[in-house]
């Protein structure tokens, strides 16, 4: 197991660093420099602004600074609008609030998706069955920017329900609608996948043999059909991890939270080029952290994986 | 004696008996599938809304109607009279035109997305497949690395950094979605490579890369397909998400997302009709799309009948 996890972290570093790479070589090649303005800044003035940021300096020497910056003191670089401010305030201020909603979306979307699939499976063909298809059709056509001014239309503005934005230190009211927006495609989702695979492993030979020897249906389901019917579900959880984050820029801006994804399309409309190399870097490691994460549930869960 | 001479003459002149080939057996299998056949003729229309649209529309996307501005909230109403069919945005530009405008950068982002992520998955997957080995293993594990990223970011940093524009657009969206289908593809094409055909091939002297073309390529057109029309839907919401963020299509241009976004910014002043508009033609068309998707996938793939 520890060679495994060993291997799958050797193969981790090198994505890491072509994501690194990638990026900055990315926003050296951007045209222009980062601190020209509309109105013209004198030669000498932006001169001394790219010798105070490194930015005369040869590209290795930018690049090993900035890879060094992040691996010994995690620091992501400065921001070339704002000068008091650099990317880990940002990440500081906004980090919090990401992960707020981004942990309760991913639980209601695994929770909700897999008992909705489970159930579904179990009573194929009745209505319950035919409710989560519904459902996790209607969700393919819903992404996210889609869902949440509908949310909005209906919690905020008809019912007065619940705020339709804002943050307020993440009290529950102001939780509920971002995570519905973010979870609802991601639990239809996991929703088919269950369902497709528990109808899979509910045929199967050994579960034939469960009911053979007589053991209860729910004994069946809980001991011997869950873990397999759940491992695609495993699977998913990556991709299902990208796509939050990548949804978290539309709930960060359409529900003005404050998360990261706030700062990312601030900083992509105003061409600051450090905070959105960093905010990238930063999404790509926990991306590529996670990803091993599940790789590593999955091969514990997975008695057919070998290592 | 005279009675077979009969029947073998009888037999000559008979008609051919028409073969059905595996496109005719799909074909009839789609049409026999009711939602697959709707999906098809929603989207047709939605197709017929986008190119003769122009031609109807009493105003211009980029014309500002005077008249309205200032009090959209009851001059811009959806009406036959003024020629806002479908009332107008927030700067008094009629809302039908505009539709029609961002539904052709819509479709158009979508297609062409698809087309490029095909195209390069395809030949990327055959190739993996095809050599397999050393080749396979670097390839897919340059594919793994990539599917780890989160490519929105990097797109919309592309965006940034080389200027939005259309064809930035299409390039970027193109070249983050193909990893998927060189995936399909390269597991398609290792079960081809090892049948008589190919093996024929091989023995009479084709270079490998005039096998991949020639041999392997047309037996993945089935999968392909399929998974080109699924592959619409999602540069569709890719698109929609960029312009939604006001980082893709610039004005006076528009796209679904850009308008959805426009229209969700108005409801708090009581115009729905902004939001509802363009919701209802992207909800429809991905439904369309989902169907036809589905549809050709009973018809075309005999695994899962």
């Amino acid at each position: 197991m520890f060679t495994f996890i060993f291997k799958r972290l050797l193969i981790a570093i090198p994505v890491l660093l072509i994501l690194i790479v990638g990026t900055f070589i990315l926003m050296y090649a951007a045209p222009g420099s980062p601190f020209a303005t509309e109105r013209g800044v004198p030669p000498a003035v932006l001169a001394n602004l790219e010798r105070q940021y490194g930015l005369d300096q040869p590209f290795h020497v930018q690049i090993w600074r900035y890879i060094w910056g992040i691996v010994s003191d995690f620091d992501f670089g400065p921001s070339f609008i704002y000068r008091d401010q650099d990317v880990n305030d940002l990440i500081a201020q906004g980090f919090p609030v990401t992960l707020t909603y981004g942990f309760w979306s991913f639980v209601v979307a695994v929770l909700v998706g897999g008992t909705l699939g489970i159930i579904a499976a179990i009573r194929h063909n009745t209505w319950l069955d035919y409710l989560a298809v519904g459902i996790s059709i209607g969700a393919q056509v819903l992404p996210n920017f889609v869902l949440a001014p509908i949310l909005v239309l209906i919690f905020t503005l008809w019912l007065g329900w619940l705020p339709g934005g804002g943050w307020q230190g993440g009290q529950i009211e102001y939780v509920i609608l971002p995570v519905i927006a973010l979870s609802t495609s991601f639990m239809a989702s996991i929703a088919r996948i269950a369902r497709a695979s528990m109808l899979e492993v509910l045929t199967s030979n050994f579960i034939r043999t469960a009911r053979a020897k007589g053991l209860p249906m729910r004994r069946i389901v809980l001991r011997h059909a869950l873990k397999p019917a759940l491992l695609p579900v495993i699977s998913y959880l990556g991709p299902a991890f990208v796509g939050m984050i990548t949804g978290s820029v539309v709930i960060d801006i359409y529900f003005s939270t404050g998360g990261i994804g706030q700062f990312f399309v601030a900083s992509a409309l105003n061409r600051d080029y450090g905070v959105m190399m960093g905010i990238t870097v930063l999404l790509g490691t926990l991306t590529i952290f996670f990803n091993l994460v599940v790789d590593i549930l999955y091969a514990w869960i997975d008695p057919k994986i070998r290592y | 004696m005279l009675a077979t001479r009969a029947i073998a003459d009888q037999l000559a002149h008979k008609d051919a008996v028409k073969g059905r080939s595996l496109w005719a057996d799909a074909r009839t299998r789609f049409f026999r599938n009711k939602a697959a056949v709707g999906g098809l003729i929603v989207l047709l229309l939605v197709g017929l809304f986008a190119v003769i649209g122009p031609f109807v529309a009493p105003w211009d996307y980029e014309e500002i109607d005077w008249s309205v501005l200032g009090r959209v909230a009851e001059a811009g109403r959806p009406s036959l009279e003024t020629g806002h069919w479908f009332g107008t945005d927030p700067l008094g530009r009629d809302l039908f035109a505009r539709t029609v405008q961002g539904t052709q950068i819509s479709l158009m982002v979508g297609i062409v997305g698809a087309f490029i992520a095909v195209i390069v998955g395809t030949f990327y997957g055959a190739v993996a497949g095809y050599f397999g080995g050393r080749v396979d293993n670097v390839m897919m594990r340059i594919v793994d690395v990539l599917m780890s990223i989160p490519y929105m970011f990097v797109l919309i940093l592309l965006l940034v950094v080389f200027g939005r524009s259309m064809l930035m657009l299409f390039i970027g969206i193109g070249l983050v979605s193909w990893l998927d289908m060189a995936r399909i593809a390269r597991g398609q094409t290792l079960t081809l490579r090892n049948k008589e055909f190919v093996e024929a091939a091989v023995a009479t002297g084709v270079g490998p890369f005039t096998i991949i073309l020639r041999h392997i390529v047309p037996n993945l057109l089935g999968v392909v397909i399929v998974y080109a029309t699924l592959l619409v839907p999602s540069m569709i919401i890719y698109e929609s998400f960029i312009s939604f963020l006001g980082l893709g299509v610039q004005e006076p241009l528009t796209s679904w997302g850009a308008l959805i976004s426009e229209g969700s910014g108005e409801m708090v002043n009581g115009t729905l009709w902004m939001l509802l508009v363009p919701l209802f033609f992207f909800v429809v068309t991905l439904f369309g799309f989902f169907f036809v998707g589905d549809g050709l996938r009973d018809a075309l793939d005999p695994k899962d009948r």
